[in-house]
């Protein structure tokens, strides 16, 4: 079963990063994801200075605007989906995670099948 | 004779779970086994062996749910790959009986990932085998409701796929307390946590003594399992003498010990030094000894306070809460005075759990009025009312606060 990590960071560094970890640390567990085989995909996500929101309105016409910036305390840092047996086992990765220490978290879910 | 399946449900359908991975699956063909059971057996006499009996029942139950219902052969591919995972699973036990597996759904229904108010909820529905219905009438709270949140927690075991495994030993220290906690839950919920007037409700304290023995069975190494089974009958074994006939609460240093029930507080006595025995102790041992203290005393007055306050401090260093420091406090009040026990329960004023918490404000009222300060008491127990939930609580705090006008 697939589920998607969403890593939030809690506290951004000036380099956009969570500031509990480093860089070793997301290579090594970037590494343990693969040399697992439960990697399907995975990004991490530009600084969120760069985002920009779109909506379309009711008479079709789009809103294009900056950001939106730390409107709330945790933002999207990035994420993994991974394939493994079931929750426990996505748990333990989630735990393992450097996103998940100090300020940060991982929130886990499950993707949607709508195959079967 | 439906009340003897109570214990062979929880049976039924923990090996049904493992068998399916599907719990709603396994819960409709356990009932639909159990009711071809209540049709059977009367007329034709109970089987050789009624566990297997009612597992092969199921397990046909359950093909044909499969065949007739849409929303289960969506899921039949999925399921099918779990029963063969499951096929090394024994169907039956080496004693003929079903194979015990209901340690996973305990580990399961306790799940962290599940809100928490919905572990108990679900551990008295799958593990023992209450109606829905029951269950709501035990929360007081309308079926509905109650079935809302049952079908939400099943949802997402299913969805979220929360396995049905037993924990590693090196997860359990992880993973035991949440069961516990489920277990102690459903308990105090048995005693406290009633609202409005006082209602025929299931005995959830006996359930929840039930479903500790079960665990104890299941996992008889574990000390806090142990603990724990001693501090419910402990504190069940005083049910008698906590109200009086007009339904009042009555507080340990007035209640008749006659009323005690010897036989259980005899079983919990010794359940107590197994529960503290080969290592550090934990946090439901070091409760049922400060139980088994209160049990053994004759009276409040030749009660062991130094050793009660005693076993609080390492209480305080294993779990510290507020509410075991306020414990510690009243206790200390019956060993040095009260005016010792009202400096360490002002000393916690500032904790806002503690200020909505009325056996706070009641037990300041009390040592207040022991010091004759009536004003300060009268004071304290207005604040423990407007905190108070229950009919009962409340009746009692107010007769406390009239004797002291009068």
């Amino acid at each position: 079963m697939k589920y998607m990590l969403l890593i939030n960071a809690g506290a951004v560094g000036a380099d956009g990063g969570a500031a509990e970890c480093t860089v070793e640390d997301w290579m090594t567990y970037d590494q343990q994801v693969k040399d697992a085989g439960i990697f399907v995909s995975g990004e991490s996500l530009a600084d969120l200075v760069t985002a920009t929101s779109v909506h379309v309105g009711a008479d079709g016409g789009r809103v294009v605007t900056d950001g939106p910036f730390a409107e709330t305390r945790e933002v999207l840092g990035g994420f993994y989906v991974i394939d493994v047996p079931d929750l426990d086992v996505a748990l333990d990765w989630a735990a393992r995670c450097p996103g998940a220490r100090g300020s940060g978290s991982v929130v886990v879910r499950p993707i949607a099948d709508f195959g079967a | 004779m439906a009340a003897v399946f109570r214990e062979e449900h929880g049976r039924l359908l923990a090996a049904l779970t493992r068998r399916f991975g599907d719990l709603d699956l396994a819960e409709e063909s356990a009932s639909d086994a159990i009711e071809a059971a209540l049709a059977h057996w009367p007329a034709h006499g109970v089987p050789l062996n009624p566990g297997a009996w009612l597992m092969t029942t199921a397990r046909r139950k359950a093909v044909d749910r499969l065949r007739r219902d849409r929303t289960y052969t969506a899921r039949l591919a999925e399921l099918r790959v779990e029963a063969e995972r499951a096929e090394q699973a024994p169907v039956v036990a080496e004693d003929g009986g079903l194979p015990d597996e209901r340690l996973r759904l305990f580990f399961t229904c306790a799940h962290p990932a599940l809100a928490e108010e919905d572990r108990g909820a679900l551990t008295l529905r799958c593990l023992a085998g209450l109606t829905t219905p029951e269950v709501a009438r035990a929360y007081l709270v309308p079926v509905e409701t109650m079935a809302k949140r049952i079908t939400r927690a099943k949802a997402k075991i299913r969805d979220a796929r929360i396995p049905f495994r037993v924990p590693e030993p090196e997860e359990l220290p992880e993973r035991l307390p949440g069961v516990l906690q489920v277990l102690y839950s459903i308990f105090t919920e048995g005693y406290a946590a009633s609202t409005g007037p006082h209602l025929q409700r299931l005995d959830l304290a006996e359930e929840a003594i039930r479903l500790a023995t079960i665990l104890r069975r299941l996992l008889p190494g574990e000390r806090e399992v142990t603990g724990l089974l001693a501090l419910m009958l402990l504190i069940h074994a005083r049910r008698a003498a906590r109200t009086d006939p007009d339904g009042l609460p009555v507080l340990l240093d007035a209640q008749d010990r006659g009323a005690w029930d010897r036989t259980m507080i005899e079983e919990g006595l010794a359940l107590v030094p197994s529960a503290l025995r080969g290592g550090p102790p934990g946090r439901y041992g070091v409760q049922a000894a400060i139980a088994a203290l209160h049990d053994e005393a004759a009276d409040i007055t030749t009660t062991d306070w130094p050793q009660i306050v005693a076993l609080y401090d390492v209480l305080l260093t294993i779990a510290p809460s507020p509410i075991i420091a306020m414990n510690r406090a009243a206790a200390i009040a019956l060993r040095d005075g009260p005016a010792a026990g009202l400096a360490l329960l002002d000393a916690l004023a500032d904790d806002p759990r503690l200020q909505r918490h009325h056996p706070y404000h009641a037990a300041r009222a009390d040592l207040l009025t022991r010091l004759s300060r009536h004003p300060e008491a009268a004071t304290a127990y207005r604040q423990a009312l407007t905190h108070a939930t229950t009919t009962p609580d409340r009746a009692l705090l107010q007769a406390r606060l009239d004797a002291l006008d009068s």
